[in-house]
């Protein structure tokens, strides 16, 4: 990372756990909103800064034009007059503080304390286990810096093609076929072919069942959603 | 200077998964509950694209934080859609009114 990145990580990560904590802290519906979408937009900068282009986009173009939109929707059809701010008492406030204090520093004691980017031989064993024999193909990380063009490959990966898994295989040499040019002669043994599906590597899985199903389960939720929130009719009896 | 590793992505996480977890349970506003579940997502997404980053988990997690994204708009559009629907019952939006389940 050149420091210009650095500069920009420190700036975009002290943005992002300051919106989610005045998200938690205001009372106010309209500055929580506000907050929030401070928040979701330092966090696509940083997924761009980890080299993730596409989800990075994505999460500015779904998440902040899309979900929050409909949020804010949300707080401008419901809070009106006295609703804009409903408060809780002093001592929750001070209780859930002490509370999220303590969680928080479990959880980052917990996280933070596991060497992820160990790769003496113990981790290289594990992660061998974890990730099978492709680990070999990602070593060092997935994105080494300065290359975040993920576009192709997700998309890719969508349909079951994993490029990125699957191109750096190397095909044992027992297995690969030699042309057979010698003539069969009647009665002579045949001879045994190596057993090529056994010492071919297989290869990884794709995500189509998947999108299909986000994709049905999209639909459902449009649906639902448009079910739910129709105008009823009072029906005079 | 020094680049950065995976663990201060991974404590942004945790103070996005924490504020979530705490605006969650302490709002009395639907709508800052929603808040507080689009933060949880956030953080785990945040891990996702960390680790994707920096161990042999791939192009796997940016995937798995695609479908998070998605599965976060379906969910916020669904409570939403509920959430008007308190409101026009109830004619507010306070989650302690809506109490008339308890047995």
């Amino acid at each position: 990372m050149s420091s210009a990145e650095i500069i920009l990580f420190w700036l975009f990560a002290a943005l992002t756990c300051g919106g989610a904590i005045s998200v938690c802290v205001s009372q106010n519906v309209v500055r929580m909103a506000f907050s929030l979408v401070l928040t979701l937009g330092s966090t696509a900068v940083l997924f761009l800064l980890l080299g993730a282009d596409f989800v990075g986009a994505t999460q500015l173009l779904v998440y902040v034009g899309g979900t929050l939109v409909l949020i804010v929707f949300g707080v401008m059809l419901t809070a009106t007059g006295p609703f804009t701010r409903i408060k809780s008492s002093a001592a929750d406030g001070i209780l859930s503080g002490l509370i999220g204090v303590i969680f928080l520093f479990i959880v980052a004691s917990t996280v933070t304390s596991v060497r992820w980017m160990d790769t003496d031989k113990e981790q290289g064993v594990a992660s061998k286990v974890a990730f099978g024999t492709h680990a070999k193909a990602v070593e060092g990380g997935f994105n080494p810096a300065q290359q975040g063009n993920t576009t192709r490959q997700l998309g890719l990966s969508f349909l079951s093609l994993r490029p990125d898994r699957d191109l750096n295989l190397s095909i044992p040499s027992a297995s690969r076929k030699v042309p057979n040019t010698a003539p069969v002669v009647p009665g002579s043994p045949v001879m045994e072919m190596p057993e090529a599906s056994a010492s071919e590597p297989k290869l990884s899985a794709g995500y189509l069942l998947p999108f299909e199903i986000v994709s049905v389960h999209l639909l459902v939720v449009l649906v639902g959603a448009a079910y739910l929130a129709r105008t009823k009719r009072r029906t005079k009896s | 200077m020094q680049a950065i590793g995976p663990n201060p992505f991974l404590f942004i996480g945790a103070v996005l998964f924490v504020c979530g977890v705490i605006c969650m349970t302490t709002k009395r506003n639907g709508i800052g509950v929603l808040m507080g579940v689009e933060l949880v997502l956030n953080g785990a997404n945040l891990n996702f694209i960390t680790f994707s980053r920096f161990t042999p988990l791939g192009l796997d997690g940016q995937v798995f934080s695609l479908f998070v994204i998605v599965l976060a708009a379906a969910e916020a559009a669904v409570a939403l859609a509920i959430a008007l629907n308190f409101y026009n019952n109830h004619l507010t939006i306070d989650v302690d009114r809506g109490d008339e389940l308890h047995g």
